[in-house]
């Protein structure tokens, strides 16, 4: 005992602390000790004691022991005072043992509870967050009414805390405020809607949870907050799934229509068919029906289906009811397997995961059948397990596998357990019902059974018998009869009654039995018990009506026996009855239509499951659990007829990111994209898949919010190439003479004006006809840097897509160093400069600059210091892409790069460092909470492999993140480049694989000039293949558009309109790449013509399939 | 959520409670013993019993209820998880989840309630976290706190709680980095009368025992990822490369951990290890019943099958047994009329067998079904899949672990109906 050790120290403690030590609680089966009140009363003097002493070790004991008491619910509350001083204690373990008690009785020591808020107070200003938590925390537990003005601000202040954990806990204090005192609703749904902006996963689960105690009918705060609590969903602790997806599937019921119109269609055959099927190929069934899911439907499915791979049953059964709620139904048979495997868990799991499939089962057999045998019943299993998998099998009962259950039924029959056997007769009647081809089958299984020695078994069997007869008694004499004969031996009231019932209900097929019958229950009436007497006396009436010469006598016997029953309901039967068939003069007119009122035709019983309509139940909840409805249960509504306005949902997405250095201001962007982004990447290629025709509707928020984002962009870098412009001509201004400087400026405001408008012109020329984008760049290339400028930011602006407006702006900043950079090599011309920038306009092209201008004006992403202008061969004419497509792909998860997260696209410029390098962008982000040193790449593999590496990035912060460009040569293969990315610290194995459109360089050239080269790469430098496309694909557009997203090639003019010519070069060895598309009808026929055959056949098979799929 | 928590013991008595909002009497637990009264054995006690002001749920482990007492609609599930895992937790920290065990660590009991739920939310419930704020009690912590005066209390917020990687604590070191995984499969069967397979299914898990310094990502591939048809994950797991590659990749918690669990896709045939050679008789009219079992192996691909453990339930009629084992031991339990025989390995040479007499209840009619019996066994160095691990890699850290990888096949619910 470590206490007794610490005791012989301390020479003076008085003998009653030692006594009161030696049975502490910490000791094992010193309950017995504590048994007595006297005992418990003096040592709790003792506890005082040692809780005022001023051993700190002392106290501490003293608090376990307290804790102890508390355990097992013994009464401590008198230590109050002492224990409250102890608020204080700089041991933290005393001080959460003080916190424990103090949260147990302040309720009932108010004024007392009331000296530990001060400390509380000073520990929610502490600068470790742990402190802070706890200290709102016990605040928050504290249920005295008088503190809630002092613990709504502390909520207040703690969900605007720094510290996601704290923000986590003040969304648990809101509602223990909200439980104290429901007036502060108001107040504390502020918090809420301010912590439902939240975006760290701590705090994501509990206020939701805080939501849904407080105001679950504000469903318009989830709106803005929808789309991140659907991505953030993975990331979400586990219980916090559980609660966010419930409250989601009651959101979604209230925003979405229906997905379940035309399921009409969708039988249970179909179903099956779909079972194996993947998720796209479902997707691809939905589009060619009419009905076109809301995206944020979509995302909510989509992103709740990873987490039927959860550990946590609660989660997974959460997920299996979301999409029974609101998944098409051919979809949720994906809920099945997991479902299944659940039962593998623990007794009290299988209990509830079975009750929801039995629920499930009624509805759709499909969705289970193929796991039939997981529900056979062992021995091992517990009664209600058992009843419930029986259940289960009924349900999924049909002809094909009758049979086998059948089977499986009888095993069950002969258990030990006859509450079970007694189930499974149950059960067999309503296969019976249910199935008429094994009905006869059923039955004469069943009269076998009446011969069981069992006499819960035979009783069951009875009752069913008789429900099965009912509806079609004209065959079964037999049956009746042997019933009839086994009667003697049946005592259990329930299978009398029903065969006394079955006697008289068809007493005339039975003509000379039931008379017998009748006789014998004369001699026995009054020992039997009273659900029999009933019978016996309706027994007696029915013959009395059919077969009165025979049964008059016995009749009044024993109506006069149930006379003086006495059960005053047997007598109140026998009166009426005796009124209703004897004749007599008070009888009136009733008597004579006796017979049509005890013989009439029944009605057959319906033989239907216990889980019949607990579907008006959520599933997954303890009111479907206990068929009840429990306090608290949020109905789950209806679809809406119309959908609500989607746009509620709607955020303002942050624009993406762009910074060139890191910087902190923007690390809620960063965040959020950090995490997230590829998701949505998915989503949006998604909407646009899914959306054909319908892409209006389909185009969710962070499409239309960054196409938004890119015309703002837009004009955005209109201002600034003006600007520019400005500054350059400043600059050469200055360079040159300080006192032109002035009329410079107004000449160059002048040509500006000039040049916006003939942006906007050229502008909207090239919305028309973007194919001769190329060439008309190449021809205005030579009007100089500013015009260069000034066109290509134009060019970005009107022809990217939504997402290019992530490279197209971070350009435009450096372009302007750039363009000062580059005018210092040209020295001779610098003092001229000014009038040469004046007169531009009036030169003729010079067509030699043009390559040159092609770099300046996309060498925009690279950094200063790599700025090296080789002298490239100028050969060939390279353009600048006349598409953008980004496709950002995943370089380092923040995972595996332990907060350091890098995503990388191409941005189809060409490379600055070298020509035959292909430029990367990478967009470094940290995620983690602290900041990264040194970032830069290390060790690359193959070691020949020629990277142009980015510069160090020196320091990023948390939450920021950086774009650096580098250069690769892959030497025109599409084998990755390894390299490692380093920190400080670490260094992370990452790999870039280009895909082989990405090696090319688009060129320009004449349809002549085409036809020329392509002349020259025949035989084995030609690849084609025939292509069957989709029929919207076929216009010229969407050609185009597709073998760009594809390839980085460039647009060749063509004289026709169903042939498309694309010309590139490999980055690296320069060779050309011709590509031609003979469209006909839906099928094309695709021709590539280069001497890199390994190229040309990855190509083709990258744009069949692009082509093939739009 | 969860507002109360009562433990009672398998006598009835409620030897801890546990209040998270304000106190709910312990008398709403008379509901509870009503419906364990009801119920013929322990385990037929109904999970969630509604009562006129609460709803009581509860999980029965280590002859011990965990009752929670809950006031409003919540998921049952969830807090039939939770319970669960608190049981795990207090099994994780003191090694057993007994009465006596509780008792002894009454106030690290608490502790450890009070950190893992907050107004009946679940807080913290990762193990690792809950270590870091609480460390569980050994006896040499208990001497140096003693001496030193310091706690068992971690005073800062557990590395974990803040991290994307909740599971894992920062600054782990171990001399020698050793990472061991287990590949555990179950076969679950119902074999009927005649010796045919009813249904049988695998059922696997991947338990972990890693112990590598630092931030180790690790990367499991299997030989043949298509036998897994439905998996469940540690949260560790990335689900995104599974999906595309089926690899595992992971940043592993430290320490033990279940890494996966499995289900073999049903279409794949299970081989059985065992057969089963019964005749179990009752004739009408005498008092003596015949009893006759033999194991034998078979597919079990040259591994010994070891450790079997049969174990059935006689009927009620049973009075007791003559058998004869030819090898190991039996016990026979007259009054709860469970047969257990202790085979261990199999001999393929020299089958075990149990033959011998069964006693009847003079006069008791003969009981209509033969008794089911239940084996335990294992294999070792075998999955019965054929799961096999490809290889496993080591990213982000510089050293050389260790690694091993351990297969076994054991019986789960594997019953023969005779």
């Amino acid at each position: 005992m470590s206490t007794s050790a610490l005791y012989n120290d301390q020479g003076g403690a008085e003998p009653a602390v030692e006594a009161a030590q030696e049975s502490a609680p910490t000791s094992a089966g010193s309950a017995a000790a504590f048994g007595l009140f006297s005992a418990d009363f003096k040592k709790n003097e003792d506890l005082k004691e040692m809780l005022e002493s001023s051993k700190e070790s002392l106290k501490l004991d003293a608090m376990k022991r307290v804790v102890g008491l508390i355990a097992r619910g013994k009464n401590a509350s008198e230590l109050f005072p002492a224990v409250v001083k102890n608020v204080a204690s700089k041991n933290i373990e005393l001080k959460k043992l003080v916190y424990v008690y103090l949260v147990r009785y302040a309720e009932e020591q108010q004024d007392l509870a009331l000296l530990s808020i001060s400390t509380f107070q000073r520990a929610l200003k502490d600068p470790n967050q742990f402190i802070r938590a706890s200290a709102l925390r016990v605040l928050s537990s504290i249920r005295v009414p008088i503190i809630v003005p002092i613990m709504m601000l502390a909520i207040k202040e703690a969900a605007a805390d720094l510290s996601p954990y704290v923000r986590k806990t003040s969304a648990h204090a809101i509602q223990k405020l909200y439980s104290l005192d429901p007036e502060q609703k108001e107040q504390l749904i502020e918090v809420i809607e301010k912590l439902l902006k939240d975006k760290s996963t701590l705090v994501a689960g509990s206020v939701v949870m805080a939501f849904e105690e407080v105001c679950p009918d504000r469903i318009d705060l989830i709106h803005k907050n929808y789309r991140k609590l659907c991505n953030l969903l993975v990331d979400v602790e586990e219980w916090g799934q559980v609660v966010i997806i419930s409250m989601l599937t009651r959101y979604a019921r209230t925003q979405f229509v229906s997905p379940w119109q035309q399921d009409a269609v969708f039988d249970e055959n179909n179903e099956k068919t779909f079972y194996e099927s993947d998720s796209e190929e479902r997707k691809d069934q939905m589009e060619s029906k009419p009905y076109i899911m809301d995206p944020d439907h979509r995302l909510l499915l989509r992103n709740t289906k990873p987490l039927l791979q959860s550990r946590n049953t609660a989660v997974v059964m959460s997920v299996a009811q979301l999409y029974w709620h609101l998944a098409p139904k051919h979809e949720i048979s994906v809920v099945t397997k997991s479902l299944v495997r659940l039962l593998r868990s623990h007794r009290e799991v299988q209990f509830v995961v079975l009750q929801n499939i039995a629920t499930m089962s009624i509805q759709r057999k499909g969705m289970f059948e193929p796991f039939m045998k997981s529900f056979y019943v062992r021995s091992t299993d517990a009664t209600h397990i058992k009843t419930l998998k029986l259940e289960i099998l009924t349900n999924l009962a049909n002809e094909a596998n009758i049979s086998t259950i059948l089977r499986e039924f009888q095993t069950y029959v002969k258990s030990q357990d006859k509450a079970f056997a007694a189930a499974t007769i149950q059960a067999i009647g309503r296969c019976a019902t249910n199935i008429t081809e094994v009905t006869d089958t059923c039955l004469n299984g069943l009269v076998l059974l009446l011969s069981n020695r069992d006499e819960t078994v035979v009783a069951e069997s009875v009752v069913v018998i008789k429900k099965l007869l009912q509806t079609q008694p004209s065959q079964h004499c037999d049956i009746i009869k042997h019933m009839a004969k086994i009667f003697d031996n049946i005592t259990v009231p329930m299978a009398r009654a029903s065969i006394l019932w079955l006697m008289g209900e068809y007493c005339e097929r039975v003509p000379k039995i039931a008379p017998d019958v009748l006789r014998k229950m004369a001699k026995t009436f009054t020992a039997e018990e009273d659900i029999v007497k009933l019978q016996t006396v309706n027994l007696a009436a029915k013959l009395y009506l059919t077969n009165s010469k025979q049964t008059k006598l016995l009749t009044q016997y024993i109506l006069n026996l149930g006379k003086y029953d006495q059960n005053y309901d047997i007598r109140d039967r026998t009166r009426f009855i005796r009124q209703l068939i004897v004749p007599s003069e008070k009888s009136g007119a009733l008597n004579k239509y006796a017979r049509r009122i005890l013989l009439a035709p029944k009605p057959a019983p319906v033989l239907e499951s216990s889980f019949k309509d607990r579907d008006r139940y959520q599933l997954g909840t303890l009111s479907h659990s206990l068929n009840i409805k429990a306090t608290g249960y949020q109905e789950l509504c209806d679809w809406p007829a119309v959908a609500p306005d989607p746009s509620v949902r709607n955020v303002e997405v942050p624009q993406p990111v762009k910074e060139w250095a890191p910087s902190v201001g923007k690390t809620k962007q960063a965040k959020s994209d950090k995490f997230y982004s590829d998701d949505e990447d998915e989503k949006e290629e998604e909407g646009s898949d899914s959306g054909t025709g319908n892409s209006s509707s389909s185009s969710s928020s962070s499409s239309s919010s960054s196409s938004s984002s890119s015309e703002e962009s837009g004009s955005e870098s209109e201002e600034e190439s003006s600007e520019e412009s400005e500054k350059t001509s400043s600059d050469s201004g200055k360079s040159s003479s300080g006192s032109e400087e002035s009329s410079t400026e107004s000449e160059s405001d002048q040509k500006k004006k000039k040049k916006k408008k003939k942006n906007i012109k050229k502008t909207l020329q090239k919305r028309n006809k973007q194919p001769t984008v190329a060439d008309s760049d190449s021809d205005e290339n030579g009007n100089g840097p500013v015009k260069r400028a000034s066109s290509s930011s134009a060019e970005s602006s009107s022809e990217t897509d939504s997402e290019d407006s992530l490279d197209s702006d971070p350009p435009k900043v450096q372009q302007n160093k750039n363009i000062q950079v580059k005018s210092k090599p040209k020295v001779e011309k610098k003092p001229k400069n000014e009038v040469s920038l004046l007169d531009l306009d009036d030169f003729s092209p010079a067509p030699t600059s043009a390559p040159n201008s092609a770099y300046v004006s996309s060498s925009l992403l690279s950094d200063l210091e790599g700025l090296s202008l080789s002298n490239v061969s100028t050969s060939f004419q390279v353009t600048t892409p006349t598409f953008g497509p980004v496709k950002t792909y995943e370089l380092l998860h923040h995972m595996t790069g332990k907060g350091l997260s890098a995503k990388y696209h191409f941005p189809r410029q060409p490379c600055l460092y070298q020509p035959s390098m292909v430029a990367v962008q990478v967009t470094l982000t940290n995620s983690s909470d602290h900041s990264l040193e040194e970032i830069h790449i290390g060790g690359r593999n193959p070691a020949s492999l020629n990277i142009h590496c980015f510069n160090t990035v020196e320091r990023l912060e948390s939450e920021a993140s950086v774009t650096v460009s580098m250069g690769i040569d892959f030497s025109d293969s599409t084998q990755a480049a390894n390299f490692q990315l380093c920190t400080k610290e670490d260094q992370f194995n990452v790999s870039i694989q280009p895909a082989v459109g990405e090696l090319l360089m688009p060129c320009t050239m004449t349809e002549q000039d085409f036809c020329k080269e392509q002349g020259k790469l025949l035989g084995m430098n030609e690849t084609s293949a025939t292509i069957t496309m989709a029929t919207a694909s076929t216009s010229v557009q969407t050609v185009r558009k597709q073998v760009l997203s594809v390839a980085n090639v460039g647009v060749v003019s063509s004289s026709q309109s169903t042939f498309h010519r694309f010309a590139g070069r490999t980055v690296s060895s320069g060779s050309l790449v011709l590509l031609s598309l003979e469209v006909k009808d839906s099928a094309a026929v695709l021709t590539i013509n280069t001497e890199k055959s390994v190229v040309a056949s990855m190509l083709l098979r990258d744009l069949k399939q692009a082509l093939a799929q739009a | 959520m969860i507002h109360s928590l009562f433990l009672i013991n398998a006598s009835g008595d409620i030897f801890l409670e546990k209040h998270w909002k304000s106190v709910v009497s312990r008398s709403v637990c008379d509901y509870f013993f009503e419906a364990q009264e009801r119920a013929t054995e322990p385990e037929n006690v109904p999970p969630v019993i509604p009562t006129p002001h609460h709803y009581l749920i509860s999980v029965l482990r280590h002859r011990i209820y965990f009752v929670a007492v809950i006031q409003s609609e919540v998921p049952p599930l969830f807090v039939i998880e939770f319970l669960h895992r608190v049981v795990d937790t207090f099994q994780d920290y003191f090694g057993v989840c007994t009465e006596a065990a509780i008792k002894d660590n009454v106030v690290v009991v608490y502790e450890l309630l009070e950190e893992m739920l907050d107004n009946g939310f679940p807080l913290a419930t990762e193990s690792n976290i809950l270590k870091e704020l609480i460390k569980p009690p050994t006896i040499l912590r208990t001497m140096v706190n003693t001496i030193t005066g310091s706690t068992n209390v971690g005073e800062q917020l557990p590395t974990g709680q803040l991290s994307v990687v909740p599971w894992r604590r920062t600054g782990v070191k171990y001399t020698n980095n050793e990472a061991y995984f287990d590949v555990v499969e179950e076969i679950d069967a119902i074999i009927d009368k005649s010796g045919s397979t009813i249904t049988a299914e695998i059922q696997g898990v991947i338990d972990a025992c890693v112990k590598l310094t630092g931030m180790p990502d690790l990367t499991l591939s299997f030989m043949n990822p298509r036998l897994l048809d439905d998996v469940s994950f540690h949260p560790c797991v990335r689900f995104k490369r599974w999906e595309a590659e089926r690899i595992l990749s992971f940043i592993p918690p430290d320490g033990n951990f279940r890494l996966l669990s499995y289900h073999v896709s049903s279409q794949n045939l299970v081989a059985i290890p065992v057969y089963v050679k019964h005749n179990i008789t009752f004739r009408e009219g005498s008092s003596q019943g015949r009893f006759d079992l033999t194991l034998g192996p078979k597919q079990t691909m040259g591994k010994a099958v070891e450790s079997v453990l049969v174990s059935s339930q006689l009927p009620r009629g049973v009075l007791n047994t003559n058998l004869n084992p030819s090898q190991g031991t039996y016990t026979f339990d007259p009054v709860t009329k469970l047969l257990t025989w202790d085979v261990g390995k199999i001999n393929p040479q020299k089958l075990p067998s149990l033959k011998g007499t069964m006693s009847l209840q003079a006069g008791a009619s003969k009981p209509d079904e033969n008794p089911t019996i239940n084996i335990q066994f294992k294999i070792q160095q075998m999955a019965i899949s054929g799961l096999k691990v490809n290889r496993l890699d080591m990213y982000g850290e510089k050293y050389k672990p260790f690694k091993g990888i351990k297969y076994m096949t054991k019986a789960g619910k594997f019953q023969v109906r005779t």
